[in-house]
């Protein structure tokens, strides 16, 4: 993104900067509020948050909530908390994200470079398919991963994950080699380089920032997914969304809010680290994504 | 003359069109046909192939098992004499209508404002757009605590002595879908907000040079210079957030799972209820079927204003 | 892929390094390049020179084989290469924007060809270091094409040709993102190159300049066809039509239209005899005459035709000066010396002389 545009800033004080900075900051801690009490409620006990306000801090902290969520938390009979939530979830996310964007990247390749009679129709409907909803195709997929025998399991999930960002991915990579000199491409190809040549020896090593992109789009697009979870495995694979959703939300027992929050806390720590590390390559990646070529 | 031309060299052609020959059509790029074969099944067979499916058995009475079993429309006759489904759909165009204005106002003034030249503008950024990294079941359940009655922000403000304080939304049947609309906003609000950024950064700065040498107040630049200037950026945001909506499921499960006694339905939620909740399937596709009709009434004005204008232009 | 192609007839006196025959590419409706046949000799050096969308660097990729004809076939060295892949062609090419490999260094950019075609070490680095030589390039071996400057890039991209070994060097504009001194430098660099080397050498361009300069031969295209084939000085001195003849040279030649008949052409207030190659009846033509060709001062007293322009303005360009008048009713230019001393008003006496005009037909705007 450019520098910052618009009108000239006036005097550091006046009328209208106060006004601007204030709003932006009531704004900001609105923002804020729900991740300071998620924070706070975790690291108190259950008197505590029983007697006192949600917004304050803890007057004795307690790492207890994090322990519990993590290694104890009940869904249903099972009571070895999120950490089985998580590993599942890492066990999705890795595949998932590897395949998604090794299939993204060839496609988004073959269809900027090795265009053939048909490739950008077949383009045109993965994009309109972007806006199809889950819920029409979410039936008919169960039952081609149930004749293929991968329905419940871990890679039925990898591949409907590596469907579902197929269009916003392909789109991302073939944007992006489409921006390269064609002059580049055609120079490999007379120093003998075939199809797999040019992408991975002349194509790749220079297409780090849009592997990068792509991979925060889906680290966090798969960690966060609930639906897909929900649908395309059984209860013993359950990723840590869903788990998170049955901890909080079953009805059975008292209801321990330092320890629901903490979970919510620890599940929506990935995408948010990965947020905070990526930085402006979050933002390129999201506007890339909203932004159609 | 190009015939004589092409007679002339007729007999080089013939010499050697015998070796060697064209190669054939089907196996020229072979590499790239069978790499981009991942997308072409997905485009067909997933995209075109599962879509076509469920719209030919929502005309089934499909229950347990998808049968092809035709009934005409009589499970959309079903579909709409049933309150829930009424229930659903209206909630999804208030929470439809709403969210779209809440979040492209606030999504173009915070934006309008970052752009002033504001110090730390990466740090307001960093911190609108968070949410937006967070899953709708966190979202959910932050917003669920945050709006508990006895201990969230009701309780909070009774405790400071304002004893009549009411804001229960999750618990008020008339009230819950603003209660989904906060949370949704929270989270949503912040990608509006880059996309119009975005857009601002993209306006030349000579536009401003010129208004403000014709002594143009700010205000009057935006509403009369910059807004019109960023139509396909708003039509963007507008496209982007609607077919988000439509989508609007994990949300609802993780806050209200529906309630207070099914106020707070939607049709994703309503689909999901009836394939995997109570195995009638031909509800499910019908219900989905109708959630398809609505995403392609929202999309065919826009492919008409975007792919139909700049066909003109 | 190791079929002996017949050897095409039309080249059998020479043998030709490049041979195309009846060559065609269309994109649907548009036909890029109709039925060309072309032969360029071994250790020729051919520019095919036209103004943008001419089908020059169509031609080029066609050669290359980066694009595939629709119809037709190329010969390389007698071998019928039309449907190879471009690494098997026997070609090296440079690219208008340099089309190094970024993350590679220099020397990974000469080598990528040859570690392709799995060439041994030794070979790679020997080869390598002549090129080095060649093109002193030697201390950038180790750097990436970033860290360079635009005309070292462009010696690396020929130098990525040069290690190839290869019989035939295809240039598509390698030197228009070149500043003009740069660009002055490596034409004649290039031109020193090609007589070392001795490679047949297929360079297209827009700039007549680096045409006229380094050409053996010029092909001038326009709308996928070849308008002249010939030398620099057949192109300058003889164009064969009124296309060429205005598209070379710079400011652009005169035209005057009038009458040819009787061995003479017949304008407005001018009447020249000129022989035309052709007889024939009396027909509507085009008398071209180039504006260095113009005589004034002295010299036009002895020209067969005399007469005089109404100068309009002048524009003195240091070494010469363009004068913009009026003959016959129409705009006539005259490239005088520098020094001349013309004002605007001032009536110039001119002479012309035909051995230096050219005489085309009005109508199919061929050379008489």
């Amino acid at each position: 993104m450019d520098g910052p545009r618009g009108p000239r800033p006036r005097r550091i004080l006046s009328r209208g900067n106060i006004m601007l900075y204030g709003t932006l900051i009531v704004v900001a801690i609105y923002y804020l509020l729900p991740l300071w009490v998620m924070v706070m409620t975790s690291l108190k006990g259950m008197p505590e948050i029983r007697m006192g306000n949600i917004f304050a801090p803890p007057v004795e902290i307690t790492f207890e909530p994090w322990v519990k969520a993590w290694a104890e938390a009940c869904t249903g009979l099972n009571c070895d908390g999120l950490s089985r939530g998580f590993w599942n979830s890492v066990r999705i996310l890795v595949p998932s994200v590897a395949l998604s964007i090794a299939v993204a990247s060839v496609s988004g390749y073959a269809l900027s470079m090795w265009r053939f009679r048909g490739s950008e129709t077949f383009f045109a409907i993965l994009l309109i398919g972007a806006f199809i909803p889950y819920q029409v195709m979410l039936y008919p997929i169960v039952i081609l991963l149930r004749e293929i025998g991968l329905y419940g399991s871990l890679w039925g999930l990898v591949i409907v994950h590596t469907i579902f960002g197929m269009p916003i991915n392909t789109l991302l990579f073939r944007n992006w080699f489409a921006a390269i000199p064609e002059e580049l491409f055609k120079a490999a190809r007379v120093d003998g380089a075939g199809f797999w040549g040019i992408f991975l020896r002349v194509l790749v090593p220079m297409s780090l920032p849009i592997f990068t992109v792509s991979a925060i789009i889906q680290v966090t697009g798969i960690w966060n997914d609930f639906l897909f979870g929900v649908v395309y495995t059984t209860p013993a694979n359950y990723p840590m969304t869903v788990q998170l959703n049955n901890i909080v939300n079953s009805v059975q027992g008292v209801k321990e809010y330092n320890v629901n929050m903490a979970a919510t806390l620890l599940t929506g720590l990935v995408p948010l680290i990965v947020y905070f590390a990526s930085g402006k390559l979050f933002v390129r990646g999201i506007a890339a994504g909203a932004v159609k070529g | 003359m190009a015939v004589t031309d092409q007679a002339a060299a007729s007999p080089v052609r013939g010499a050697s069109a015998a070796p060697l020959r064209r190669p054939m059509r089907l196996f020229r790029n072979l590499s790239a046909k069978i790499a981009t074969l991942p997308m072409i099944l997905t485009a067909t067979v997933i995209f075109v192939g599962c879509t076509g499916w469920t719209v030919v058995h929502s005309f089934t009475s499909s229950r347990l098992l998808p049968r092809l079993d035709f009934v005409g429309l009589d499970q959309y006759d079903r579909l709409w004499s049933t309150p829930k489904w009424y229930v659903a759909i209206q909630n999804l165009a208030v929470f439809g209508v709403l969210s779209l204005i809440f979040s492209l106002v606030i999504g173009f003034v915070l934006a309008a404002l970052l752009d002033r030249k504001v110090r730390g503008e990466d740090v307001f950024r960093t911190i609108f757009l968070y949410p937006f990294a967070l899953s709708f079941v966190v979202t959910g359940l932050v917003w669920q605590w945050l709006l508990n009655p006895e201990l969230g922000i009701q309780g909070v403000v009774r405790d400071l002595g304002w004893t009549s304080f009411t804001f229960d939304p999750l618990y008020n049947r008339d009230l819950v879908i603003y209660g989904l609309l906060i949370a949704a906003l929270w989270q949503g609000t912040g990608l509006v907000m880059c996309i119009m950024l975005a857009g601002l950064r993209s306006v030349d700065d000579e536009i401003w040079k010129a208004a403000r040498v014709d002594g143009i107040p700010t205000w009057k630049t935006y509403t009369h210079v910059i807004i019109p200037m960023m139509r396909p950026v708003f039509v963007t945001a507008l496209v982007l957030i609607a077919s988000g909506i439509v989508k609007v499921y994990d949300l609802v499960v993780a806050m209200t799972q529906g309630g207070p006694g099914g106020a707070s339905e939607v049709p994703a939620k309503y689909v999901m209820d009836a394939m995997f909740g109570a195995q009638n399937l031909g509800q499910g596709f019908a219900a989905s079927t109708m959630m398809l009709l609505s995403v392609v009434i929202i999309l065919i004005p826009w492919a008409y204003l975007e792919f139909g204008g700049r066909r003109r232009g | 892929m190791t079929e002996t192609a017949a050897i095409p007839p039309l080249a059998a006196a020479s043998s030709p390094s490049v041979s195309i025959r009846g060559l065609r590419l269309a994109f649907g409706a548009v036909t890029v390049l109709q039925d060309l046949d072309l032969d360029i000799a071994e250790g020729e050096f051919l520019v095919l020179l036209g103004s943008s969308g001419c089908g020059k660097s169509t031609l080029l990729n066609c050669i290359a084989g980066l694009l595939e004809p629709t119809d037709g076939q190329i010969f390389i060295k007698g071998r019928n290469v039309t449907w190879l892949e471009p690494s098997e062609r026997g070609i090296g090419m440079v690219f208008q924007s340099y089309a190094l490999y970024p993350q590679m260094t220099v020397r990974g950019n000469l080598s990528f060809g040859l570690r392709n075609a799995r060439v041994p070490r030794e070979e790679i680095d020997r080869r390598v270091a002549r090129a080095a030589e060649i093109l002193q390039i030697g201390p950038l071996l180790d750097r990436k094409p970033g860290q360079l400057s635009g005309g070292q890039r462009q010696r690396v991209a020929i130098g990525r040709a040069l290690v190839r070994d290869v019989d035939v060097f295809l240039f598509d504009e390698p030197l228009s993102n070149l500043d003009a001194k740069l660009r002055t430098d490596l034409r004649v660099e290039l031109k020193r190159l090609h007589q070392s080397l001795g490679n047949t050498m297929i360079y297209v361009t827009h700039d007549q300049v680096e045409a006229m300069t380094l050409a053996d031969r010029i092909a001038i295209m326009k709308g996928g066809r070849i308008m002249q084939l010939g030398t620099p000085d057949e192109i300058y001195n003889r164009p064969a039509n009124r296309y060429v003849a205005d598209f070379i040279g710079s400011p652009s030649m005169n035209f005057l239209e009038g009458q040819w008949e009787g061995g003479a052409f017949r304008g407005k207030d001018i009447l020249l005899p000129i022989p035309a190659r052709t007889g024939g009846t009396a027909r509507p033509a085009i008398l071209g005459i180039r504006p260095e060709h113009v005589m004034t001062g002295p010299l036009a007293e002895t020209a067969p035709l005399r007469t005089e322009v109404i100068v309009d303005i002048v524009e003195p360009m240091g070494a010469d000066t363009l004068v913009w008048g009026e003959l016959g009713g129409k705009p006539f230019r005259i490239r005088m010396d520098g020094q001349a001393r013309v004002r605007p008003g001032d009536r110039l006496p001119i002479g012309l002389d035909p051995a230096r005009a050219s005489l085309f037909d009005a109508r199919t705007e061929e050379r008489l």
